[in-house]
């Protein structure tokens, strides 16, 4: 379980945790404002009608991302469960 | 909820803040938060406000402020627009921090979501950090307590060290204790809440440089604050900051300082980049500790419900078709329950010109007064009610409903692929949503949209969707010529259902045409939040909208449709020649007009009609009655009327087209200035819409039949 995926990799009901936040610029700092800092729990909750972008559980909010810009986020530890156990907490494990 | 008179029209432009602080007894509150969290709402229920208030994040763009007298006492509430940190990463959160630092507010309310309370409260600490006279308004208890999250305030308290009360603002409940932990805060002993504490390198560092910030103008940030924001470069100051750091006593002395301090930072590896990510971190940290410890929610966090509705309405195969139903649905319940209340008022109408008119003539007036006056302004006036206001009060309660229920971001959610392909942002779906209210309001809300090139293209193409005056055009023109028969209003839903559709391809297909041309560029990040659903509070919903939407209406009628009607019986009055003047100019843009699928009368119109879009029909009438004559305005007479000056079913079909792709509205144009400040993106938004519509036309003429 120590391998490394891109957010935009999780399948619906998936979760893992943030090891890189690898975006740069503003979306950066957007992203770390949301929430999305080392250790923290994301859930993918849902993908949109196209399969981009996706809906994820960060930190009790709901927050849609583009594929592009998931893809620039490494998660590890990843399980399957599904969202019934998305708690409406976060980095702790 | 919903779009009010205060958010359409004229009032959607922006005049900006200066507030009066004449009375010294009076403080400055600043109500920020997440976006969504119910500031609006806090705000209105205490100042009386009546901003649109919405199920989305980022409805609130413009600063608002509003006076509340708690216990005798004045306040000025300034609901800030809603932003996720005070970095000032962004317009909105660069607005809002200044305005909280710089802004000379006394005290702050931070609006939590109690749903969500431990991302709010990263916030949170952040403006304790600039301002300690902070008090937090945990809102949405209501909701917590029905998805069965718990917060313990009394414990939040006591870790956040300042102010904390519970409230549900939507019914009106924790005002008070807010207000008083307002009056607490604004002008008591300012609260010594627990500072934060960075690695030991930052602190030494911000510590170096607090001896230099004592004696700071009152209000103002905190010392702690700016020590920790002078720690960044100077290039990433914002101007506020800078001219603030100017203005100091000791400015000089404090930025060289400040310079050699952060020199011996990097040296111990902490540069720029690594400072923000550590002091960001270290703030996310915190608010998850004080949330791990006042929050305890159910396993699913309460949302199952929500999961389940995403579900339908987002998910592969369901999340578009449930969307175009709903629309059609919308515009099917509008057509058919305003069929019944438009013949009435029309008839109403009728029969009050003509009363009018003996009224006036028993009186001795003479025929050119009571021609000008009632079968000038006073059958303006009615043509206007009777045909826009029965179906905008149908309409608007229903999308407000979609809208308070949290509708609105996800069809944002599902058509943002679309945007993508064109190169645009996928909030540009909410922009066109307030486009349906008013083009003026949709404008200006595209100030939610980050990226300058996607917010021109957003408001660019804003007129494509089509605005409170010109849906009931679509809806009659639709229902004269291509539904004869049709029982309650199923096929104009449908048409009118496609009109729209064909609207948001044009967005699209314009978009990225722009993007690949005079708007070159690709598309950037962008992050949508998906609120929780609410419950719409349908009652009030009701009776808001309703009556909004009638003042809304009936003030546009009053003042354009009135003048309008005036001018125009001058027109078709004053003889030049044989003929009247407004035949004058009808037959002078004829040509033109036949180019495109049209006539003179009808281009005559449209131009006409650049004040406002509600009045294009009326002026038609006039113009074809100036040749002709008819007393009574119904439906099946209006059809005989266009059908006698030479309307065929493309005739129709190119007014449709036109009626939605055409010049946007003059106050619509105005507000477009106002957000560019550019003449050339203006005239852009003129043309563009225009040459796509007459373009089209063309193309319709050319069918042969």
């Amino acid at each position: 379980m120590n391998q490394t995926i891109p957010l935009s990799a999780l399948k619906e009901g998936q979760e893992a945790y943030v090891g890189e936040l690898g975006a740069v610029g503003p979306i950066r700092r957007r992203l770390r404002d949301l929430g999305l800092t080392d250790g923290a729990r994301v859930v993918c909750l849902q993908k949109s009608p196209c399969g981009d972008p996706a809906a994820y559980l960060i930190r009790g909010a709901v927050i849609a991302l583009r594929r592009q810009d998931a893809g620039a986020i490494l998660m590890k530890g990843g399980t399957g469960d599904g969202p019934d156990r998305a708690v409406n907490g976060s980095g702790r494990a | 909820m919903g779009l009010t008179a205060q958010s359409t029209g004229a009032a959607a432009l922006d005049t900006g803040l200066s507030i009066d602080r004449s009375d010294p007894a009076t403080r400055v509150i600043a109500v920020g938060g997440n976006p969504n969290v119910g500031k609006s709402t806090v705000v209105n229920a205490l100042t009386g406000l009546r901003q649109h208030t919405g199920n989305w994040p980022g409805k609130t763009v413009t600063t608002a402020q509003g006076l509340c007298r708690f216990e005798g006492k004045p306040y000025v509430l300034v609901d800030i627009p809603g932003t996720y940190s005070l970095f000032a990463n962004s317009a909105e959160e660069e607005a809002a921090r200044d305005f909280l630092c710089f802004g000379g507010a006394d005290a702050a309310v931070i609006v939590c979501d109690a749903t969500c309370l431990e991302r709010n409260l990263n916030l949170v600490l952040q403006a304790i950090e600039i301002q300690p006279r902070c008090a937090v308004c945990v809102n949405l208890m209501d909701e917590a307590r029905r998805k069965g999250v718990r917060v313990d305030l009394a414990r939040l308290r006591e870790l956040l060290g300042v102010p904390v009360t519970a409230a549900s603002a939507r019914s009106r409940r924790g005002l008070d204790d807010l207000m008083r932990a307002v009056a607490e805060v604004s002008r008591g002993e300012a609260p010594q809440p627990p500072r934060v504490r960075y690695s030991p390198a930052i602190e030494r560092a911000a510590e170096r440089l607090l001896p230099l910030l004592r004696g700071l103008p009152r209000p103002g940030p905190s010392p702690r604050w700016l020590s920790l924001r002078l720690l960044e470069p100077e290039e990433s100051w914002t101007e506020d900051f800078a001219a603030f750091v100017k203005r100091l006593p000791a400015a000089e002395e404090i930025r060289r300082e400040a310079g050699q301090v952060r020199r011996a930072l990097a040296a111990e590896g902490v540069d720029a980049g690594l400072l923000q990510d550590l002091v960001a971190g270290r703030l996310i940290a915190e608010a998850e500790r004080i949330a791990g410890a006042c929050v305890t929610a159910p396993p699913d966090g309460g949302f199952a419900r929500d999961r389940r509705l995403d579900r339908l309405f987002t998910s592969r195969w369901t999340g578009i078709p449930v969307m175009l139903l709903l629309l059609a649905l919308v515009f099917w319940l509008t057509i058919a329950g305003a069929n019944g209340p438009s013949e009435l008022l029309g008839a109403l109408g009728a029969w009050s010109e003509e009363e009018l008119a003996r009224l006036l003539n028993g009186w001795g007036a003479p025929e050119w007064l009571t021609g000008a006056a009632v079968h000038g302004m006073y059958r303006v006036l009615w043509w206007v009610v009777s045909v826009m206001l029965p179906p905008m009060a149908i309409f608007f309660p229903l999308f407000t409903i979609l809208e308070d229920f949290g509708y609105l971001p996800r069809v944002a959610f599902n058509l943002d692929h679309a945007f993508q392909k064109a190169h645009a942002c996928g909030k540009q779906a909410l922009t066109m949503c307030m486009g349906f209210g008013c083009n003026a309001a949709g404008v200006v809300g595209c100030r939610i949209i980050d990226s300058p090139r996607e917010r021109l293209l957003a408001t660019v193409t804003n007129s494509f969707v089509p605005c409170n005056g010109r849906f009931p055009t679509l809806i009659t023109i639709l229902t004269i010529f291509f539904a004869a028969g049709s029982a309650g209003g199923i096929v104009p839903a449908l048409l009118l259902t496609g009109v729209i559709l064909l609207g948001v391809g044009m967005t699209f297909l314009v978009s990225r045409l722009l993007s690949a041309t005079i708007l070159r560029g690709v598309p950037s990040s962008f992050t949508l939040e998906l609120p929780p659903y609410r419950r719409p509070q349908v009652g009030q919903i009701l009776v808001r909208s309703l009556f909004d939407r009638t003042v809304f209406v009936l003030a546009r009628a009053a003042a354009v449709a009135a003048p309008a009607g005036l001018l125009l019986w001058i027109l078709a009055n004053v003889d030049a020649g044989g003929t009247s003047l407004l035949s004058h100019c009808a037959a002078a843009l004829d040509p033109l007009g036949r180019a495109v699928g049209l006539d003179g009368p009808i281009l005559l119109a449209f131009v006409l009609g650049l004040p406002a879009n509600e009045i294009v029909v009326p002026i038609l009438i006039m113009t074809y009655m100036a040749q002709g004559s008819l007393s009574e305005l119904s439906l099946p007479q209006l059809q005989s009327l266009l059908i006698a000056n030479g309307w065929t079913w493309k005739t129709a079909a190119c007014m449709v087209l036109f009626t939605l792709l055409h010049w946007p509205c003059a106050t619509t144009l105005a507000t477009i200035f106002r957000e560019t400040k550019s003449l050339k993106w203006t005239a852009a938004a003129f043309l563009v819409p225009t040459l796509c519509g007459a373009a089209l036309c063309a193309l319709v003429a050319l069918i042969p039949v």
